[in-house]
């Protein structure tokens, strides 16, 4: 390697590259094939299938959106999912289920809730589960009626000593709260019921997302028994102009610590909680969050200075990521957050590789030291899969350089970096007008140095380069004469494949760091998934991208 | 008697059409208000007018039903291209690979993206707009198959993402 003297800036690099070599559920996906080739009217899946993930939670075919009612029963992990048993779009849409020991590896079920009832005849939509002081499991899930009417229903396990929870019986007593005349609720704004908390009255508490107009709102409803539902004058919050909530999620925090807090927990003594609300937004299609304190006598949520429940809140995921939801995982005291990831391929593409939609490796969530941010980190249970393992230390990096990284299974990996930066000082300022990080990575592409940077990853990279897919920092001075920077992480598809009809758009964020510290990066690489990790979880991008070159060794 | 009772009638008569004039005048001023509100949040008004006041629906709609109006246009537009893709064969045989790749883009709007958009539209409508999206999408990808200037149906291509980019406003609304 030549010594460049005229180089700007000089990069430690610490480099631990780790191998994923599993492959989960394989057999399932040759049962399934099987049978789709035997069906006459349903066109086969394409054999030829480069783009399914090894690691990733997917189904073996067809269309998924919404995680359904995470949770854990005696041991056992369960998720429940939309999923669609006849096509690669979004339809007929039922509960389909998997369970798993380590969140990991999962293993399928028959669908647990589906169209049965007049309740829930035209589609059984999201919903969340709750866990009984006494253990026992109900899900609360929105149904549509026969007049295309949203309601919410609920539904328990026929058989408590099924490890599995495999079958699910629906209340005769549905739809438990519906729109009607008197509270005047939208009836096609009504859904997505959240996991509800005992309030210090013993009553029940549920948020369900809905609108008025262009106001997004988290209607309330009070229960003493989880089945009688009052609606609550007051919604537990909302915002004018942001559109429809969907996914609601509302849940404790912990203030100090990573530990996760059970959903009607009051807290320990001595321990203080914050609460997070979530929203998915119709609009944005993205996920926000905000943090506040939970006032129980009102029952109101109170943003805490400087968040707004809208646009402008910060997200879980900078890239594609939507109607995510958390639960509490009682056995290894953590919270854990689930998000769908659809793809970024035309209709087209879908129905000929016979599925669509992932879901995002479910990741232990906490509030950061600091109380200004959620943390996420892929749950540790991922590292399990850890096989071969290349290490590259101390390798410096001049500016324009690439260095590559040997002995891995390019399409398959998990890779952590440890970027150290020299030269802080020589950054350029960041332009005062520069507060959408998708736009400064958009407009500034790889080839464009500007403040310290670009420094990253590029992943899924074909031999010459045709197609890559890059993963980077840039380090900005906040002001002229200032010691505080800006970090921006970008995620870069733009040539992430030859193929015209994906949707290659660029995702950015801003990393709350201070890059006189190494910076972190982790990448989960899974054939047509890029899941980023900027600072230790303090930014997470999502992306997929279907290489035609990079692909297979 | 004869024409005094005559003129009663005639006169009954009269005031009942004008009645029926005057009304059938004030429900056109409500129909254009509703379409005309609408159009004006559309990326083309005049296109959107032109589509929706076409349809004898569009009178008594609802956003929702705008919208369906418009899908319905999409799968028109869409079945017209299948056509004309068809004819192509015949007369620009050299253009079948191509062709093949178009065929299998609008047979997805057609038969795909407009199922979606309808059953989504009404309680779901991010998936009608991703479907809509997508249509423009493969109607784009098809048309960038052919050689520069070879397309025989560059004109329907535009009009299928005009018509797109009018319909996906008006979902955009429901959002």
């Amino acid at each position: 390697m030549t010594k460049e003297v005229n180089s700007k800036i000089g990069v430690w690099l610490l480099f631990t590259l780790i191998i994923s070599n599993y492959v989960v559920d394989l057999e399932a996906s040759h049962h399934v094939y099987k049978r789709l080739t035997q069906s006459t009217n349903i066109k086969s899946p394409s054999v030829n299938q480069p783009y399914r993930t090894g690691f990733h939670f997917q189904p073996p075919k067809n269309w998924m959106n919404d995680p359904n009612g995470p949770m854990i029963y005696k041991g056992i992990y369960h998720l429940f999912y939309q999923w669609n048993p006849k096509g690669a779009v979004w339809g007929n849409i039922v509960w389909a289920h998997s369970t798993s020991t380590d969140l990991i590896n999962w293993d399928p079920h028959p669908a647990a809730i589906f169209p049965s009832e007049p309740f829930d005849i035209n589609g059984c939509w999201s919903g969340s589960a709750t866990i009984l002081p006494d253990g026992k499991p109900v899900i609360l899930y929105t149904g549509i009626d026969p007049k295309n009417q949203q309601v919410q229903n609920i539904a328990e396990p026929k058989n408590l000593s099924d490890p599995y929870l495999v079958e699910w019986t629906k209340s005769p007593l549905n739809p438990l709260m519906a729109p009607d005349a008197v509270n005047g609720i939208n009836a096609s704004s009504f859904r997505d019921p959240t996991t509800a908390w005992l309030g210090h009255d013993k009553k029940w508490r549920v948020i369900i997302g809905s609108k008025i107009h262009r106001r997004g709102l988290a209607i309330t409803y009070t229960s003493k028994d989880l089945l009688k539902w009052e609606k609550s004058t007051e919604p537990l919050h909302y915002d004018d102009g942001s559109g429809m909530w969907e996914c609601p999620d509302f849940f404790p925090v912990t203030r100090f610590g990573s530990k996760g807090v059970e959903t009607s927990s009051f807290g320990e003594p001595n321990e203080v909680l914050k609460h997070v609300l979530k929203v998915s937004l119709d609009d944005t299609k993205h996920d926000y969050y905000t943090l506040g304190t939970y006032d129980r006598v009102g029952d109101k949520f109170v943003p805490d200075k400087g968040f707004k429940m809208d646009s402008s809140a910060p997200r879980y995921d900078y890239g594609k990521y939507y109607a995510s939801k958390t639960f509490y995982d009682s056995a290894k005291n953590r919270r854990i957050l689930w998000g769908w990831t659809n793809e970024s391929s035309s209709v087209e593409d879908d129905v000929e590789k016979g599925w669509s939609g992932i879901q995002t490796i479910p990741r232990k969530i906490w509030l950061d030291r600091s109380g200004k941010q959620l943390i996420q980190w892929p749950v540790r249970e991922l590292e399990r899969l850890r096989m071969k393992q290349v290490n590259l230390r101390n390798k410096v990096l001049n500016s324009r350089s690439r260095l590559e990284v040997y002995g891995v299974t390019a399409a398959q990996a998990d890779v952590e970096v440890l970027f150290k930066v020299r030269n802080l000082e020589k950054a350029d300022v960041i332009e005062p007008s520069w507060t959408d990080p998708q736009l400064i990575c958009s407009k500034m592409n790889m080839s464009v140095k500007s403040g310290l940077g670009p420094f990253g990853l590029m992943v899924l990279a074909s031999k010459n380069l045709e197609e890559y897919t890059s993963v980077y920092f840039r380090i900005f001075k906040a002001r002229q004469n200032s010691n505080k920077y800006v970090v921006v992480m970008c995620s870069d598809q733009s040539r992430s494949s030859l193929e015209e009809d994906n949707d290659k758009t660029t995702y950015g964020a801003f990393v709350d760091i201070n890059p006189r510290q190494p910076l972190s990066l982790r990448a989960l690489i899974d054939h047509s998934v890029v899941e980023s990790f900027g600072g230790r979880g303090r930014a997470c991008i999502t992306s997929r991208v279907y290489p035609k070159l990079a692909i297979g060794k | 008697m004869h024409l005094l009772v005559l003129n009663v009638l005639r006169e009954k008569m009269m005031k009942t059409m004008m009645m029926m004039v005057m009304m059938a005048m004030m429900m056109g001023v409500a129909m254009g208000d509703i379409v005309d509100k609408t159009c004006k949040q559309t990326p083309d008004y005049s296109l959107c007018l032109s589509l929706l006041r076409s349809d004898p629906r569009s009178s008594s709609a609802d956003t929702v039903g705008l919208g369906l109006i418009l899908v319905d246009k999409i799968k028109a537009l869409g079945t017209e291209t299948l056509g004309q893709i068809n004819m192509a064969y015949k007369t620009k045989p050299m253009l079948k690979k191509p062709l093949d790749e178009c065929n299998l883009r609008y047979k997805t709007i057609v038969d795909v993206d407009v199922h979606t958009a309808i059953i989504a539209i009404k309680g779901n409508p991010k998936f009608a707009e991703g479907a809509i999206v997508d249509a423009g999408v493969e109607a784009s990808v098809c048309e960038g198959g052919f050689p520069k200037g070879q397309s025989p149906i560059t004109g329907l291509t535009q009009k299928m993402n005009e018509i797109c980019d009018v319909t996906r406003a008006i979902v955009r609304m429901l959002l």
